[in-house]
């Protein structure tokens, strides 16, 4: 048993160390200067110098991309969680054909590859005639991020004890408060991990927002990457900045495990 | 009464579903079968049969991503598996680093790995292709199998070991086809991905293997709006087609 344990953990880490190898090589090629990645000459902080004091055009764009990036993210994520969260209250409280067709509907956008989300969007302004920019962009991310809300809160609701709604309202509460001091707290860690997702896929998007920001020149992380491909050089500040993240990500994820083992063990005494 | 009153909570959603999911479809479905005149043709949908600029590279994607998707089936589903079993590892932070990789934006990964091979001299090419795409796409099949996998009644596992079956038989015989429903959905979120990529194609093979993503954001880039909607109609229609039969399967 203890031989296949320890096969069984050394193929894990050695899939994980393929995983990080791309990763850990921009990290190590952020504290040297060269433009392109895999060339070394020399330790150095100009690069991490340069992305703070915006000293070049290309930290200066850079910046901006990233604002724009968690911009969006954010104002998406938490439009799609008061829209998913009312819609799966409303799919729940359904019946029959209606029920089906809505749940149907959510599922389409997670079953479409992000292209086909994109172009279809890009058509749908078209066709309206809006021109693009932070609301064709923000309504896009909204539509592909709702029906993730929609998916974690469902499960609550259907652990939730459904009389509490009806035992507010006998009590003299208003729908409004009902929902607010009833619902929404027994929906909480459903709304949060469906807010999470969502805040994810937003800034992970490249296909959706390539095709909704149009030529309106608003650059996220990803479209900024990309059009640096075209140009056949990336921005060398995108080096640190991605390490600076990555190591940000690490200590938020071991401390959310260390407080959850924590509270676990405090659970079990 | 309350109840049915509840159910209208998701009027907002359902318009929102209408414009901005079924209109937009639609109007795939409208620019695909007009032609830039705006008269109805299906010159846009047989180019897809006849033109082999589009047909190579839609049978290429799809050569790539049957080998993408059985890539990530082989390495991923060990993986899940050990996550999933408590007696292999204890940590619940190594279900989390697989994902974590994720958060880093996969465009700058991509770049990344594409320069791990030019360094270490290997060309870009088809074997980079299917590296980098297994690497993009595995945490995408990791995760389906392992949340079967950890959900799954140990005393079924437990019932064939205590009749007699080996460890082999049990895993073929029980583990395997009770985790199916989190293959598929691993394959769904594989494989049609993997069709319909662009950009991370074209970083992997400095631009010579276009998948059918490249073909469809091409059209779009050189305003034949038709014909990239047009291709984009094929691609819903087969997306249509292995979703809708497997789910009137198990309806039935």
């Amino acid at each position: 048993m203890k031989a296949k344990r320890v096969i069984s953990q050394a193929y894990l880490w050695l899939v994980l160390a393929v995983l990080y190898a791309p990763i850990i090589f921009i990290a190590v090629f952020s504290f040297t200067e060269a433009k392109s990645l895999g060339n070394w000459t020399g330790f150095t902080l100009d690069l991490y110098k340069s992305l703070f004091s915006g000293a070049t055009s290309g930290s200066e764009a850079l910046i901006v991309a990233l604002k724009n990036t968690l911009f969006i993210a954010l104002v998406a994520s938490l439009a799609s969680t008061v829209l998913g969260t009312l819609a799966a209250i409303g799919i729940f409280n359904m019946r029959g054909r209606w029920k089906k067709s809505i749940q149907f509907l959510n599922n389409v956008p997670m079953l479409n590859p992000d292209i086909i989300t994109g172009v279809s969007l890009f058509l749908l302004f078209v066709f309206l005639g809006v021109s693009k920019g932070y609301t064709t962009i923000i309504l896009s991310h909204i539509t592909f991020c709702t029906p993730y809300v929609v998916l974690n809160v469902m499960p609550k609701l259907s652990q939730m004890n459904p009389n509490i709604y009806d035992a507010a309202l006998d009590l003299g509460a208003n729908p409004f408060q009902a929902l607010m001091k009833v619902i929404i707290p027994q929906l909480k860690t459903g709304m949060i991990s469906g807010f999470i997702l969502a805040f994810t896929m937003s800034l992970d998007d490249f296909a959706v927002t390539y095709f909704t920001a149009g030529s309106s020149g608003i650059e996220t992380l990803s479209t900024f990457i990309y059009a640096d491909v075209r140009k056949g050089g990336l921005t060398p500040e995108l080096k640190p900045m991605m390490t600076i993240i990555f190591l940000l990500l690490l200590v938020v994820l071991l401390f959310v495990n260390l407080r959850a083992v924590k509270t676990a063990k405090k659970q079990n005494n | 009464m309350t109840t049915n009153k509840k159910a209208y909570w998701a009027t907002p959603y359902s318009f929102f579903l209408l414009l901005f999911v079924v209109l937009p479809l639609l109007l795939i479905a409208i620019y695909a079968l007009r032609d830039s005149a705006g008269h109805f043709t299906l010159s846009n949908i047989a180019a897809f049969f006849t033109d082999p600029k589009i047909v190579n590279p839609f049978l290429v994607s799809l050569e790539v991503a049957l080998e993408n998707t059985t890539i990530c089936i082989l390495i991923g589903y060990p993986v899940a598996y050990i996550l999933a079993d408590k007696s292999l590892n204890r940590s619940a932070v190594t279900a989390v680093l697989f994902i974590l990789p994720m958060w880093i934006n996969a465009l700058m990964r991509t770049i990344a790995t594409a320069e791990i091979f030019t360094a270490m001299g290997i060309g870009l090419g088809k074997g980079t292709l299917l590296f980098g795409m297994a690497y993009d796409y595995l945490p995408f099949m990791i995760y389906p199998i392992y949340t079967v996998l950890s959900k799954l009644d140990r005393s079924y596992i437990e019932a064939a070991q205590d009749l007699g079956a080996s460890p082999v038989k049990v895993f073929f015989k029980v583990t395997l086809p009770l985790s199916m429903p989190g293959v598929m959905s691993g394959v769904m979120m594989v494989f049609m991905p993997t069709v319909s990529t662009f950009a991370i194609s074209e970083i992997l093979t400095n631009n010579t293997i276009q998948l059918f993503g490249t073909i469809i954001q091409e059209n779009f880039n050189n305003l034949m709006w038709n014909q990239g909607a047009a291709l984009s109609l094929v691609m819903l229609i087969i997306i249509g087609i292995t979703t809708l039969i497997p789910g009137n399967r198990n309806e039935s």
